[in-house]
């Protein structure tokens, strides 16, 4: 990111200089046909202002998993630009030219199909807002700062940032299994994807033909590279490692195909289950979170401030959203704002007066099954992790959709508190 | 003209399925029936059963040389881990059967299938060249790790026969035992 975005910068220096040069003899050529190159015009396809500084992803780098986080401690509304939409990979990122693309469905049916991208947009389409959120998502390793120098501080950013929410268009997955003629035996698929590791997820047919997509657009525009270009499958309310980016191929099976993220890393050994391990969880539990005031930010001093953050569910809808600003002892509901979506962010806003003492402030969902979120101290009881799981934050935690609270400092300073 | 014929009569058998296909198709001239080559040019997905394994065969004594060269610099010499995951908890004979710990990353002895192993190694290692392994090569270093772990003999041989039928020790420890969707009966997400 550092390196594209200074890139640009220097692009965008240099195009002002020889503007500068050469007004006219620039008029000129582009009126004699355009043999020498132009400068990019950067409103054809728009850029953000540069005096607007608009926060851009952090990125954590290991040989396991590059990611990059959204800043959802700016975020405003619902939706996250393409631009800043989170990206995990556990391998080399592909590179492919869209004419050369193509989608194979096969395995158990009766009339196996290769579609190019232009297939794909031929079909019926369909559009969807819809959060996508990595597993590992505010895990409990993601409130503790990597010890390396440069590392990225706990903030929002970093505890929530490996989620987002888009419009997502494409094709529905019904069509194509229509398409194909999926056999009476089967009841799952495989979906492989082309980068480095050719990733392999699967999912039930039952889903597949529920709400699932093949997506090639987000946001009103092509997906972007690290977010599957030209395609990828999209997997409503599950966690995001489902939706298999550069999808290049479907294979219908007649049972889970035990690929090795999802039923090796993505598997939590519980105590309350004996010490097995729970895999194949599918969905997100109801959460949510304060975007701002948050961690790393800073109350100029007492009075007024919006507290907002946003609230989803892969169950269903949001049906409340309770806010604390006193360190869990009273509770009062949020204002929800339009649209309320179905496994969507929800955003939510709780007018608040800060008396400039100390406090906790922190946010509770409940969907519309009737679930809520939980405390961290009900999360490990349901988990049956004891004091000490607790309070040495694992590696690989996943579904961890526990309460999350801020505390604020008399100076106006906060800071995470979920293991304090 | 008798070769013709011949040439001829298997053609014939084939282009009434195919022309059956396209009827079937909701979506007129969208898409095309890829042939069999290109489905195999994709390269394989190996389920549990193990029934898309290829022919070939390894050991353990063969794979310990090609992780040592191929595998070591990132899991670590006998592949308790490094810069990538620890692969390797108990010992030769001395299988560890749990419990497992969510903070010890998650060795060979913890995964379900031993399939699923072979399927990794052949679609994603070494990082970065993944698919370079021959399928001997694959049933070699998944020999060499099943034996690091405990599970297999060292000169046991690694093959589409022989490597369904491993049984892993944490097997029966994965809930619930048949993933479902949608669960049934509902019960918390936490569960």
């Amino acid at each position: 990111m550092g390196s594209n975005r200074s890139g640009r910068r220097q692009f965008l220096k240099s195009a002002a200089l020889a503007g500068l040069g050469a007004g006219a003899a620039g008029v000129a050529s582009a009126q004699s046909g355009g043999t020498q190159a132009q400068p990019k015009d950067t409103h054809s396809h728009g850029e953000p202002s540069p005096l607007a500084a608009p926060a851009g992803r952090a990125v954590t780098k290991s040989i396991t998993h590059t990611t990059y986080y959204t800043p959802v401690g700016e975020s405003v509304g619902i939706i996250t630009p393409a631009s800043l939409h989170f990206m995990q990979a556990h391998s080399k990122l592909p590179d492919i030219d869209p004419a050369k693309y193509s989608l194979t469905i096969h395995g158990m049916v009766d009339r196996p199909l290769m579609l190019s991208l232009d297939d794909l947009k031929r079909l019926p389409s369909v559009s969807r807002i819809r959060f996508l959120e990595c597993l590992g998502n505010s895990s409990p390793r993601r409130h503790v700062r990597d010890p390396k120098p440069g590392s990225t501080p706990v903030t929002v950013q970093y505890t929530h940032g490996i989620m987002s929410c888009s419009e997502w268009a494409g094709v529905p997955m019904s069509v194509l299994l229509k398409e194909v003629g999926v056999k009476k035996e089967a009841s799952w698929l495989v979906a492989e994807g082309s980068d480095g590791s050719k990733y392999t997820y699967c999912i039930p047919l039952t889903k597949a033909n529920d709400d699932v997509m093949v997506a090639y657009m987000q946001n009103g525009e092509p997906l972007r590279p690290e977010n599957g270009f030209p395609a990828r499958m999209f997997v409503p309310g599950f966690g995001a490692n489902h939706s298999v980016k550069w999808l290049r191929r479907i294979m219908v099976v007649d049972r889970p195909y035990m690929t090795w993220d999802q039923s090796v890393h993505h598997s939590v050994p519980r105590a309350d289950l004996d010490n097995k391990s729970r895999w194949y969880g599918f969905v997100w539990p109801p959460k949510s979170v304060i975007t701002r005031p948050s961690a790393g930010q800073q109350l100029p001093g007492p009075g007024y401030y919006e507290i907002t953050g946003l609230a989803w569910s892969g169950w269903g809808t949001v049906r409340k959203v309770e806010v604390s600003v006193d360190g869990g002892k009273t509770w009062k509901e949020a204002k929800i704002q339009d649209p309320v979506l179905p496994k969507a962010h929800t955003r939510f806003n709780f007018d608040w007066a800060w008396n400039g003492e100390e406090t906790v402030i922190q946010s509770r969902c409940t969907d519309d099954q009737g679930e809520v979120q939980p405390t961290l101290a009900e999360m490990n009881r349901n988990w049956g992790r004891s004091e000490k799981d607790r309070l040495e934050p694992s590696n690989q935690t996943f579904h961890w959709n526990a309460i999350q609270p801020w505390k604020i400092s008399r100076d106006g300073s906060i800071a995470d508190a979920l293991f304090a | 003209m008798r070769y013709s014929l011949n040439f001829l009569v298997p053609l014939l058998i084939l282009a009434v399925p195919v022309a059956g296909l396209a009827q079937s198709r909701t979506y007129s001239n969208v898409g095309r029936t890829p042939t069999e080559e290109e489905i195999r040019s994709l390269g394989i997905i190996v389920g549990p059963e193990g029934k898309e394994l290829p022919p070939g065969r390894g050991t353990a004594k063969e794979g310990g040389e090609l992780f040592a060269e191929q595998c070591a610099a990132c899991h670590g010499k006998d592949g308790q881990g490094g810069l990538a995951n620890k692969l390797v908890i108990g010992s030769p004979g001395n299988p560890h059967r749990g419990p497992f710990k969510d903070n010890e990353g998650h060795p060979i002895a913890y995964w379900a299938y031993a399939t699923t192993v072979w399927d990794y190694i052949n679609r994603a290692m070494p990082a970065n060249k993944g698919g370079s392994l021959s399928p001997d090569e694959v049933y070699a270093v998944t020999a060499f790790l099943l034996y690091k772990n405990g599970i297999v003999q060292e000169s046991d041989v690694m093959d589409a026969q022989s490597l369904p039928k491993v049984q892993m020790p944490n097997r029966n420890n994965f809930v619930p035992e048949v993933p479902v969707w949608p669960p049934n009966p509902k019960k918390p997400s936490w569960y």
